[in-house]
């Protein structure tokens, strides 16, 4: 078993050190998400901003518990999808998806996931997938609500 | 160390699982029996041996193989109920499993507006949900006691609790995140005086201590198979046979019924009427194989020789610094699962990392998320062992901690 492919150096800092933790003001929605078999849990807000060119991810805020793996794609999630077009976050959504349910054949792309390139070793751990994949879902399910609720004014 | 079982070279042979390797080449340390035990060899002949020569559907075939399935099938009914100290082998229910057990009586158990079901803070939840249902949908109250700083019951209102109107008080003899023994037959005698029936969830502690169901005045008592060394798919209801005979049916179907019209049918006898439909068969015969297993070691043994493992578990975690254990500190007062906590390092990364290293533990809320908030924690590590664990598995834990703590740099 290759636990350093499991805890990449870049999981591990990002575990020690989030980024954009926290519940942050403005939102249009929050999301409160479980792990039911293994208790963790994510809060987390989106604010999304309407502009000429298409839809923002201005900020995403969450409070997360839970493992190593979980807190530290939360943190990963928010670097990559704050300030990109809702279009192009849920796309970085779907290659995160992609990359946790292809049972560690997938290569991902660095363009696209940057930091999160580094799960691609959870994969492999089946029980870890849905830690990693946590606040992920969290994140497409508020930004999904925002834009059902026509949102943002 | 004294109270290990004398002869646990040779109890370990009878569990051929304790002979994996696992990757890189670890041998097993099997540290999570309180989720489920391994199986000795005699349990696993046992079910082939069925399967191979006696397969039969049980009570309807009418033929050699009907008759000895029928009959190996009983005969663990006999083996259960003795195991139990039932007064009558009618009073034994099979059912898939614990959880199954305790819906039957919550959901069968007759309950109107104005009674009270008193359970506790450190149920499984399969002792938490049904009653919730059972509440929710009759109009009676749900109450439960809370638990002391030490882990254990918090007795200090139980003349607020117990008052006449509760019907049920339902609670785990031993708890499966705690490892609380509860004074089970001081508080049957208490619900009594109130005229409640007391439900006894023995899943853990049918494994591991004397189960006496006239000793502690019980009124209905649970167990599942596969923590007592049986299969999973056969769990156990035992009920004093005057209240199993007052209550309806729980599931209706084949073999459960006196005589069906299209109008209306009647019901068998217990345990019949509780059982509907072909059981488990082969799972009921490998229950009692394992029941007839553990029984020869001797339950009052194996008792010994968990708390002589837990003793030494706790001695081994309080040399871990930044290890808090939940529940009571004093082995006598335990069963053998210890939940911890280790600062700085979550649940799930503590148990990844022992696996690494071939440690089987559980990590998350063990099916018990209120007792975990009671505590201040969303989860834990949890390290339980059975007649098999050996001091050598446990010091393998408190390396294996160790490891976990360098790795993650706390």
């Amino acid at each position: 078993m290759d636990l350093d492919s499991l805890y990449q150096e870049i999981i591990l800092d990002h575990y020690r050190s989030p980024h954009h933790a926290g519940l942050r003001d403005p939102f249009e929605a929050e999301v409160h998400h479980v792990n039911p078999t293994c208790g963790d849990e994510v809060t987390l807000r989106v604010h999304l901003e309407d502009t000429p060119a298409g839809t923002v991810v201005r900020d995403v805020s969450y409070d997360a518990e839970g493992c190593s793996i979980s807190q530290a794609s939360a943190s990963v999630m928010a670097d990559l999808v704050i300030g990109q077009d809702l279009d192009v976050a849920l796309s970085k959504h779907e290659a995160f998806l992609t990359l946790m349910q292809g049972k560690g054949q997938v290569e991902p792309d660095e363009d696209v996931l940057e930091d999160g390139i580094a799960f691609a070793g959870v994969a492999k751990f089946p029980a870890r997938v849905k830690c990693a994949l946590l606040s992920w879902m969290a994140f497409k399910d508020a930004a999904l609500q925002v834009r059902a609720q026509g949102e943002p004014a | 160390m004294n109270g290990l079982l004398p002869d646990l070279d040779v109890i370990r042979k009878d569990f051929p699982i304790l002979e994996r390797v696992l990757d890189g080449g670890h041998r097993l340390v099997y540290l999570d029996s309180a989720n489920t035990s391994q199986k000795p060899q005699v349990v696993i002949d046992a079910m082939v041996d069925h399967l191979e020569r006696h397969n039969a559907n049980i009570s309807r075939a009418m033929h050699q193989l009907g008759a000895e399935s029928t009959e190996a099938f009983e005969a663990a009914r006999d083996t259960v109920a003795r195991f139990l100290n039932a007064p009558s082998r009618d009073e034994v229910i099979f059912t898939k499993n614990a959880t199954e057990a305790l819906n039957l009586v919550a959901r069968t158990f007759p309950l109107g507006p104005g009674d009270r079901v008193v359970i506790t803070e450190m149920e499984h939840h399969s002792n938490i949900v049904p009653w919730q249902l059972a509440t929710e949908r009759s109009g009676a109250e749900l109450r439960w006691f809370g638990l002391t700083d030490d882990g254990e019951l918090d007795l200090s209102n139980i003349d607020e609790l117990l008052v006449p109107g509760t019907k049920v008080v339902a609670l785990t003899w031993v708890s499966n995140m705690l490892g609380t023994i509860n004074p089970v037959a001081e508080i049957a005698r208490r619900a009594h005086e109130i005229g409640a029936v007391v439900v006894l969830d023995a899943s853990q502690a049918a494994p591991q201590l004397p189960v006496d169901v006239q000793a502690v005045d019980a009124d209905f008592v649970v167990f599942t198979g596969h923590k007592v060394t049986g299969p999973t798919g056969i769990g156990v209801l035992w009920g004093k046979a005057e209240l199993l005979n007052a209550l309806p049916p729980f599931l209706g179907g084949g073999e459960m019924i006196a005589t069906v019209t299209m109008e209306k049918s009647t019901w068998a006898p217990i345990p019949s009427k509780f059982e509907a439909g072909t059981p488990p068969i082969t799972e009921a015969i490998g229950l009692g194989a394992a029941i007839e297993y553990i029984s020869h070691v001797g339950l009052d043994a194996i008792h010994a020789h968990e708390q002589a493992i837990t003793g030494y578990l706790l001695e081994g975690l309080a040399t871990v610094g930044g290890v808090r254990v939940l529940g009571p500190l004093d082995a006598s007062k335990r069963g053998g699962a210890v939940a911890f906590e280790l600062a700085g390092v979550h649940p799930h990364d503590i148990a990844q990392l022992l696996d690494s290293r071939g440690i089987a533990v559980r990590a998350g809320h063990h099916c018990a998320k209120p007792a975990h908030k009671r505590f201040g924690v969303q989860a834990s590590t949890r390290a339980s062992s059975y007649l098999y664990t050996t001091p050598a598995e446990i010091d393998a834990l408190i390396d294996g901690l160790e490891y976990t703590k360098n790795y993650f740099k706390v």
